[in-house]
């Protein structure tokens, strides 16, 4: 056999050469054909507890990262998407959903005003071409920056103590949604007050070449406050509690979906707060007024689990519950007495709350909260149904994420 | 302050302003009160120290450092309490403990790591056979921890009673052992009766491994390895783990204290209400019914339900005079044996002590240290308790709460907490300052002996013997379990019969405290099942 080596399918981010020798038992996963750390440790308690009590980093340089310059930047984007742009200051970041011309969401992101005339949007998808395609006419420049950009999440109670030994920047100063440009020990990032845990937290975009030292900066200086690199299966408990939704797990892009019934309008995805009733002309808008005026045919919301009913369930088969110690992903229906009313798309039990929870689509009216309703569980191959109670999302929001 | 004047005292009888009045805010008079509230009943509850938790309590004994004084994990609390009441909305927050390792005495170590597969391969290590025998160990103790669950959410019936409720209660326990089946029943009988030592010899080969697993064994009681009766106790690390998919065993964030607070202000949200500094002195008797409490300030609270949250000698002997008892209850509380065993090391350290072992620091240190090398170890600790002396080489229980949760001690630096066992509450000679030091001494000795750079990191140390748990606590004679667990003090029994079912003989006053059924760790059974009782 030849001893040359095989080309990995996945691509590395540029922390790679840190998180590598920290997965001790290769947990690996793809996310948009990078490899990243699932859980650093066999189980994500630990990393999970740090997004909530401490201080968690995560490698979320899978992220697409687009740069948007020129006179009609801002115009571009809010043509694509259904925040109002023109309203976005320089250093702040709108998180926003876009949509096809029938209102249905192609994607989800952050969008970060660098300058008056410079934009960093970010994306679970490849989005150059439909970016390209609304930008017909316009005095604009993309980029891909996805590759040269290294992101760092820095999540959880402890975060911000951390990171200010680090920095210039005054970050008690620094709001929700905020950014400055600054430096973490001479290096220049741009550090965001964003995150997708619900928890007090930045995000740090960095140059690749200069990612390893920025994480061992990190590092050192967060040892002594208990920082714990994380992995996605701890950012998936904590975005569930945050009820956060998640492209293809909760939701399928416009662009990919083969039948109607695969889309959702923002409406659908509890993303009324993010489509601007009173922006100019925007990719969906003829289609979300009429959906805001008429209503829409279904709601995303939570389902909290009630114990006692898993509890009777498992012991009919004499166990006691067992539940998964990471996030689930599979579909699960949702049943109102005979009928099925929508379905689960991903759910948890979470650590910090004591429930079992779960994110769900949800019929009209049954997602008006408080309703009861049950969720299908396969308890030793057999379909049972546990009681629930819809939720209004999120699940969990601590004060400290916004103060 | 003005008394109120006779005349004003004469003319109104006005209704008592509280339903029910708790005595002793620790954990189960908490819950107690928070379960009574929730029922609509006006309760107040009066704590003698400045703080309430009782021995779930953090403080900061030398500044910048938090230490949970005296309980320092939880793996009981009832997954029913929790979601009854809310107890994540008010602050509980469980961060999780993974390994144990064991330090040998041949300069090695053995560990139970989080992985399965790496524990699996450690046991190997040591013990190819005892790695598989972990396995259906782990899955009889399921089934028996199953067996007993259902017992330690029960009212405990009189088997000795004709009443419809204790034979539909013995119909239900009845019933309950029969399905178990005899392998299971067996099994279930053995453990109530064998040594731990003995029980798990019947499974394991290596020394060591018998030696940390039978430790959990004998932790609160004066029991040794091979006593009879300590392998019941067993069982009780076995409990946590059915709840495991509730996942709440571990460490509290901001230490025990965090717990009692957390249930606190559940009872306060749901109009219970708290007094600190409010030591009750006796309870009110009138026609063998109990009218209320009088302070030790001489003020009187009056309701019609008084509960006591303390133990059995404090709630039957010292707040009642005892004519208001039958006398032979008097006499069997007088026989209900506490004989506190163990002590407390909290230390506030200005690093992480390194261990021989494994050297470095380490994830281990984010776990428990057993120092339980051997069988014989722990025995000869229990020897020198037996003839009235503190072990010389001791059995401990360490962790590192500040590896857990940063914000138990400044950045960089650490608190370490030392279980310790055998300090024995009647030493010979007695509890003075200069044997708590000498036992503080021992402790410290001993662990040098693992780690030896302990010393020199030593910015403040907090001994606490049982008598100081008794002072501190009220705890009688510094029994962690207001009692020792040992089956003829559990059930029915515990703390006596006839008086097991949160009742005394005083209409009106009831027990909520550890020292009745179930009992022990920071479980709050007990003062959710006499919350219960006192609302039926």
């Amino acid at each position: 056999m030849s001893s040359a080596a095989v080309a990995s399918i996945l691509k590395t981010t540029p922390f790679h050469p840190r998180t590598s020798p920290l997965v001790r038992a290769q947990t690996w996963r793809r996310w948009a054909g990078y490899q990243v750390a699932s859980a650093y440790e066999p189980h994500p308690d630990r990393e999970y507890a740090a997004i909530r009590n401490a201080a968690a980093l995560l490698d979320v340089s899978p992220l697409f990262k687009y740069r948007i310059s020129g006179p009609d930047a801002a115009r571009l984007l809010d043509r694509m998407v259904t925040r109002d742009v023109a309203k976005c200051r320089v250093g702040q970041v709108l998180y926003t959903p876009w949509c096809d011309v029938h209102g249905k969401v192609i994607d989800d992101g952050t969008i970060s005003r660098l300058d008056d005339q410079t934009f960093r949007l970010t994306s679970a998808e490849p989005n150059l071409r439909w970016l390209s395609m609304n930008a017909v006419g316009l005095d604009v420049v993309i980029e891909d920056v996805s590759e040269r950009t290294g992101a760092l999440a820095l999540q959880g109670p402890l975060s911000r103590t951390i990171l200010q030994l680090l920095t210039p920047a005054d970050l008690s100063t620094l709001k929700y949604f905020r950014l400055v440009n600054t430096t973490v020990r001479d290096i220049p990032v741009t550090i965001s007050r964003t995150g997708y845990t619900g928890d007090l937290g930045y995000e740090l975009w960095v140059d690749a070449e200069r990612a390893v030292p920025l994480w061992d900066a990190l590092i050192a200086a967060g040892t002594p406050y208990g920082i714990t690199p994380a992995g996605i299966w701890a950012l998936d408990l904590a975005r569930i509690e945050a009820g956060l939704v998640m492209l293809d797990v909760d939701y399928f892009s416009a662009h990919r979906a083969m039948i109607e019934d695969q889309k959702s309008s923002p409406f659908e995805l509890n993303l009324a707060w993010t489509v601007s009733a009173d922006k100019g002309p925007h990719n969906g808008r003829r289609a979300l007024r009429a959906e805001r005026t008429a209503g829409s045919a279904w709601g995303f919301v939570g389902l909290d689990v009630d114990w006692t009913s898993l509890e009777r369930i498992y012991a009919e088969r004499g166990l006691p519950p067992q539940l998964p110690t990471v996030a689930w992903r599979t579909s699960s229906p949702v049943y109102k007495a005979a009928n099925q009313i929508g379905y689960a798309t991903s759910g948890c039990w979470s650590p910090l709350l004591k429930k079992y929870l779960a994110l769900a689509h949800l019929t009209a009216p049954h997602f008006t909260p408080n309703t009861d309703v049950e969720l299908e569980v396969t308890v030793e191959h057999r379909r049972k149904r546990a009681s629930a109670v819809v939720k209004k999302l999120p699940f969990f929001d601590p004060p400290r994420k916004k103060e | 302050m003005t008394a109120p004047s006779p005349a004003a005292r004469r003319s109104s009888p006005v209704a008592p302003k509280y339903d029910a009045i708790i005595i002793g805010g620790g954990h189960n008079g908490l819950v107690c009160a928070a379960y009574l509230a929730r029922a609509g009943r006006k309760t107040l509850v009066l704590e003698r120290r400045p703080l309430v938790g009782g021995a779930a309590v953090t403080e900061q004994i030398f500044p910048g450092f938090k230490f949970s004084v005296f309980s320092y994990v939880v793996s009981l609390l009832r997954p029913e309490i929790i979601r009854d009441l809310d107890l994540p909305g008010h602050g509980l927050q469980i961060l999780p403990l993974e390994s144990t390792v064991t330090p040998l005495d041949n300069g090695d170590y053995l560990a139970g790591w989080a992985d399965p597969d790496e524990t699996r391969r450690e046991l190997m290590r040591h013990s190819p056979r005892d790695a598989e025998a972990a396995i259906e160990f782990g899955r009889l103790m399921h089934h028996m921890a199953m067996a007993v669950k259902p017992i330690l959410g029960m009212v405990p019936p009189d088997p000795s009673s004709l009443a419809p409720s204790d034979l539909r209660g013995l119909l239900k326990l009845g019933g309950h052992l029969r399905d178990l089946g005899a392998e299971r029943f067996h099994a279930l009988y053995k453990l109530m009766t064998m040594s731990s030592a003995d029980y798990l010899d019947e499974w394991y080969e290596f020394d060591p491994l018998k030696a940390t697993k039978s430790a959990s064994g004998i932790i609160g009681t004066f029991l040794g390895p091979r006593s009879p009766g300590s392998a019941y106790v067993l069982l009780h690390h076995y409990m946590g783990e059915i709840d495991g998919a509730f996942r709440a065993w571990g460490f509290q964030k901001g230490g025990t204290g965090a717990i009692s607070e957390a249930i606190a202000s559940a009872a306060c949200s749901l109009g219970a209400e708290i007094r600190t500094n409010a030591t009750v002195e006796r309870v009110l008797v009138k026609d063998g019914r109990a009218q209320g409490v009088v302070l030790e300030n001489g003020d009187e609270i009056a309701a019609p339900i008084v509960v006591s949250g303390l133990d059995p000698r404090r709630t039957f002997l010292q707040l009642v005079d005892r004519k208001e008892l039958p006398g032979d209850l008097a006499e069997e509380v007088e026989r209900y044996k506490f004989r506190g065993s163990s002590g407390k090391v909290n230390l506030a350290l200005s690093g992480l002590p390194e261990f021989t072992c494994l050297p470095g620091v380490g994830p281990h240190h984010r776990g428990a240290f057993s120092i339980s090398p051997s069988v014989e170890y722990l025995e000869r600790a229990y020897d020198d308790a037996k003839y009235g002396n503190f072990s010389r080489h001791p059995y401990m229980d360490i962790v590192f709460p500040s590896m857990i949760d940063p914000g138990m001690a400044p950045p960089g630096k650490h608190v370490m907490s030392i279980f310790v066992q055998y300090a024995p509450y009647n030493i010979a000679g007695g509890w003075d300052d200069a044997r708590r030091e000498a036992f503080g001494d021992a402790v410290i000795k001993t662990v040098a002996r693992y780690a030896p750079n302990i010393e020199s990191l030593i910015l403040h140390r907090q001994v606490l013997t049982p008598a100081d748990i008794e002072r501190i606590t009220g705890l009688s004679e510094g029994n962690i379990f207001q009692g020792e667990l040992a089956l003829h003090q559990l059930f029915f029994l515990r703390p006596a019969a006839k008086s097991a079912k949160y009742r005394t003989p005083i209409k009106g006053y009831w027990q909520c405290g550890a020292g009745t059924h179930p009992g022990g760790g920071i479980m709050g059974a007990s003062g959710r099942l006499a919350a219960m009782e006192i609302i039926s």
